[in-house]
């Protein structure tokens, strides 16, 4: 195994430092990173308030006035030497996907501009298991690679005023699902019906950085369906391997 | 629930705020809270409240509320804003500043334009009867969390009250509640400053700024000299840290606030000190900004001391004098001209 190179501390104001592995999107960087992570939380440091990986780097949110920085460093270095860069298993999610052309109204163009068919287009894209690298942007918006190289196109060049809840989209080698009405410039190939965001439920995130998503084609009839569940809060997803409740 | 505060007028924008929602950042969830958690915790002490209990934080013009319970004690902190009571016959009498006041039944509550700051916290004694989400009662409106309704206020809704009636006590006051603006915002710089050009640093230290109105819960958009990039202004996604100024391919920074997005693609120059953003949250468009770098131990001591302060307050909380001991033109004149209430002059 080659050398591991050791991580910057850098400070974002007095309350935040962030432990930087580098500045590209990498597995073996997100794995290292989702491992700090782990071995924070598992230590339960005093004035520590919550870490947030992030692609490249985590950023550990804490008190200075229980936990000044100095001591923060001295604290994460035994951590950061335990770092292991195999991925933890994480949990599979099966998201239903509906890719009809009213749902994905990116489809067409995404297929001219890769030079695929609509159908090539689908099967490449529900085909990827994705990495989730790290969650941001809106509540329970996950950043998930890698998408095949010959999915990856720049974002749109005038984004979206208004992209619907539930659509799943893509730009550069990520694929994602918008879990609320927003703005946004990723191409949209389809949309699930499951609530990727529902403060209803207890913990109102599906999936968390770490597990592993493949979107699974449905009928038009069948997205109605469980949309009709989803909304009235009936429609219970697990991760593959968890009984439902 | 029926019974409570009933909104007659909801203000500008009126939501419920406590001390944030901090732990579910990993998921994509702001923290959000009171954008100047020192008057949250002024406004609180004054009715007895534990200090981060959730109080209606009033951006730039308040609301006219009902009193539709037996009685309710509230207090008002922040930004100088004139707080009446109306009663049945419409006669408005004035509440002295930085003092609890108790409502009857049918009483109106009027908390007029704010002046010197863009935020005030009106606290109720026992605090709102909604149910937190996630731990907290602060509202993000833009997730549709928390708070009333999980929106500002609106003409109609009736905000239920812990308790339907003002416990049997004397009022009580702060003597003074220090609101005054630092002359710079202390800043540590990173964690991309090496982002930026030498020029552009210097820039960042010494030009001044002009909020815009085009400031929000999320972040306080800032006119002035362009900082220049050194490689380009896309990063891959980090962390944001409360107070990070972050800076587009416009070159015009950005300081994230309390509803901030927990992650983002821009250059982050610096953060503003923890110490600092209670004051930076009470900024009005307009206002004028500086900046000064200060190490990261200053920054602790920066904070040790604002923690001290507010320990401070909450020592000092006394009964309330009445029948002319407080001068309270004095009192009003003087929240006018500095934006320091100090009854002890």
């Amino acid at each position: 195994m080659p050398p591991v190179p050791q991580p910057r501390f850098l400070r974002s104001g007095d309350t935040a430092l962030v432990v930087e592995f580098g500045d590209r999107i990498d597995r073996d960087i997100s794995a290292r990173v989702l491992s700090l992570a782990g071995l924070i939380e598992a230590a339960a440091i005093p004035g520590v308030v919550e870490v947030v990986p992030t692609f490249r780097s985590l950023m550990v949110h804490y008190e200075p006035l229980a936990l000044p920085h100095c001591e923060l460093e001295q604290r994460l270095g035994p951590l950061i030497d335990r770092i292991r860069i195999e991925e933890r298993p994480g949990r599979r999610w099966r998201v239903p996907a509906c890719y009809d052309a009213d749902a994905g109204p990116d489809l067409a163009d995404v297929a001219e501009r890769t030079g695929l068919s609509v159908a090539q287009v689908i099967e490449r894209h529900s085909a990827t298991e994705f990495h989730v690298y790290m969650m941001g942007f809106l509540p329970g918006f996950p950043y998930m690679g890698t998408l095949p190289a010959e999915l990856e196109l720049p974002r749109r060049e005038n984004p979206r005023l208004r992209v619907p809840s539930g659509s799943i989209a893509i730009a550069m080698a990520m694929s994602t699902v918008y879990t609320l009405e927003s703005p946004g410039g990723w191409h949209l190939l389809g949309r699930t019906p499951i609530l990727m965001w529902d403060p209803r439920r207890a913990e109102p995130t599906l999936v968390a950085a770490g597990d592993k998503v493949m979107f699974t084609p449905v009928s038009r009839r069948e997205y109605e369906t469980i949309l009709a569940q989803a909304t009235a809060g009936t429609y219970d997803l697990r991760p593959d391997g968890e009984a439902r409740a | 629930m029926t019974a409570g505060l009933r909104v007659l007028t909801p203000g500008l924008m009126t939501t419920l705020q406590d001390l944030g929602r901090p732990g579910f950042q990993r998921l994509g969830i702001p923290v959000s809270g009171a954008l100047d958690p020192v008057s949250l915790r002024a406004a609180n002490l004054m009715v007895g409240n534990p200090a981060g209990t959730a109080a209606l934080e009033i951006a730039y013009q308040g609301p006219l509320l009902a009193v539709e319970v037996d009685s309710v004690r509230v207090a008002l902190a922040g930004a100088g804003a004139p707080l009446d009571i109306l009663g049945e016959a419409g006669v408005a009498e004035r509440v002295p500043p930085l003092t609890s006041v108790s409502l009857q039944r049918g009483q109106r509550l009027r908390i007029g334009a704010l002046s010197g700051g863009a935020v005030a916290y009106l606290a109720v004694e026992g605090g709102f009867a909604v149910a937190p989400v996630l731990g907290s009662r602060s509202t993000y409106v833009r997730a549709g969390i928390g708070g009333f309704a999980a929106r500002a206020i609106a003409a109609g809704d009736v905000l239920p009250l812990a308790e339907d009636a003002a416990a049997e006590r004397e009022e009580q006051m702060l003597p003074a509640l220090d609101l005054v603006a630092p002359a710079r915002y202390r800043i540590v710089l990173g964690p991309q400053d090496d982002y930026f050009t030498q020029a552009a640093i210097r820039t960042l230290l010494e030009a001044t700024y002009t909020v815009t109105p085009a400031t929000d819960r999320m972040g306080m958009r800032l006119d002035g000299p362009r900082l220049e990039h050194a490689k380009g202004f896309n990063i891959v996604s980090d962390g944001i840290a409360p107070g990070a100024i972050q800076v587009p391919g416009n070159g015009l920074p950005i300081i994230l606030l309390a509803d901030r997005q927990t992650t983002g693609g821009y250059p982050k120059v610096a953060a503003v000190v923890s110490a600092d953003l209670p004051a930076l949250g009470r900024l009005m468009p307009g206002a004028q900004i500086a900046f000064e770098a200060v190490s990261i131990d200053e920054a602790e001591a920066a904070r040790r001391q604002m923690m001290a302060y507010v320990a401070e307050l909450e020592a000092s909380v006394t009964l309330a004098r009445r029948n002319g001991v407080i001068d309270e033109a004095k009192l009003m004149a003087a929240n006018l001209v500095s934006g320091v209430v100090d009854a002890r002059s």
